[in-house]
């Protein structure tokens, strides 16, 4: 006799959930996360040292945690913010999900912290499909990446909340074209905000940290089209599993 | 690439699904996979080729239905294909009040094996 279960089940309906769960117990304990992704060596690093380093100065409690698939550079790098930073070998996963990034916060995350920054592993396609329970999500693209990466990466720049030019010192050594990539990035993300930033020239320094700040206070000031989908069609209910968190249940 | 953990969940989820029901062989998942997903369907199927072996689902054939992604203005109701890479902005009125009305699914459909004839009567299938 053949059978057939129809499951409608996300896929990622596991991490969702974890990712959930994260999000609201990390709000409970003031804490809210912002995840970083970019092709690597965009500038994530660099960007976040200095962003660390004022974050200390202004008096604000954060902390760092950095995903490399083998080296510890990046948290030797971020440590002499003199913050809090912690290093996570992902062992060749291409990415982060949600319930490791918990099991590392254990026993880890100061009390008191109000921001996590989360550098991930330098990719744009994988990480994408992560949710880390942030609750800010930067995609970072560097000057000589081209100006149609937003096109070539439309998940990654089509789920941020904030989108960064990094190393804008070098701008117009690169003929970057800012006003196509603005265009691009508004193509796949109506309305997202794209910033400037150079570690180098002093650019947009302390805008990470002013965004994180009032995304932590207010939520995002941005809400990503991809992810304001309409519920009412084609979605089936096991789309919103994560807040079930009802793992292999079939409802047969 | 993270088509390998993503064929995992899917046999994890699939297995946790069928094992309650009596399934010792799965013949097939159906998975639905939006344009926007991020996810690679060739990569994905080889990736399940690799990661089924030893499970349930060792003969299994994986389908995936691409689900196209479609988009709809708030402001003037015009909806439209958004493509890859997607336009998400009003291609009518220029307007970003848009929902996503499909594109980012990444859904295992179903799932079908083959019961060898018990006695006792299972439940009845929806
Ligand atoms: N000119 C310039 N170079 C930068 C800037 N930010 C980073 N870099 C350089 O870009 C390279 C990669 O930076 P890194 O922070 O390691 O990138 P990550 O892989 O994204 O963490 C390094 O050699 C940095 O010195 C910048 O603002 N201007
Ligand atoms: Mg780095
Ligand atoms: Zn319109």
């Amino acid at each position: 006799m053949c059978r057939v279960l129809d499951l409608q089940q996300a896929v990622l309906a596991k991490n969702d959930a974890c990712a959930h769960t994260l999000r609201e117990d990390l709000a409970a304990r003031g804490t809210a996360v912002v995840n970083l992704l970019s092709s690597p060596g965009s500038g994530k690093t660099a960007l976040l040292e200095r962003e660390l380093t004022l974050a200390r100065e202004r008096g604000v409690p954060v902390a760092a945690l950095t995903a490399d698939l083998a080296t510890e550079n990046d948290a030797v790098r971020l440590a002499r913010s003199r913050v809090p930073v912690k290093q996570v070998l992902t062992d060749g996963l291409c990415h982060l999900e949600a319930e490791m990034l918990g099991g590392h916060l254990d026993g880890w995350l100061p009390a008191g912290t109000q921001l996590l920054f989360v550098e991930n592993v330098g990719n744009l396609v994988c990480p994408a499909s992560y949710d880390l329970g942030e609750t800010l999500r930067v995609v970072l693209a560097s000057v000589t990446e081209g100006e149609d990466k937003p096109l070539k990466y439309p998940t990654a720049f089509g789920l941020a909340h904030l989108v960064l030019i990094t190393k804008s010192d070098i701008a117009a050594a690169v003929d970057f074209d800012e006003a196509e990539f603005r265009a691009n990035v508004e193509r796949v993300n109506p309305g997202a905000e794209v910033l400037r930033t150079s570690v180098r020239g002093g650019e947009g320094a302390g805008v990470l940290l002013d965004r994180a700040l009032a995304a932590r206070d207010g939520g995002p000031a941005h809400i990503p089209v991809m992810t304001r989908r309409s519920h009412h069609l084609h979605d089936g209910p096991a789309d919103r599993a994560g807040d079930r968190g009802a793992v292999g249940s079939s409802r047969s | 690439m993270h088509e390998m953990s993503i064929a995992l969940a899917v046999i994890d989820q699939v297995e946790s699904a069928v094992r309650p029901e009596g399934a010792t062989a799965v013949s097939r998942v159906r998975l639905e996979i939006g344009e926007l997903a991020g996810v690679v369907p060739d990569a994905l199927a080889f990736s399940f080729e690799l990661a089924r072996e030893g499970t349930v689902l060792a003969g299994a054939e994986l389908v995936t239905d691409q689900v196209p992604a479609r988009a709809r203005c708030g402001g003037c109701g015009r909806t439209w294909p958004a493509g890859v890479p997607p336009r998400l902005s009003c291609p009518g009125c220029g307007g970003a009040a848009v929902d996503l009305l499909s594109g980012r699914e990444l859904r295992i459909a179903d799932v079908t094996w083959h019961d060898a004839p018990v006695p006792t009567p299972t439940h009845e299938e929806r």
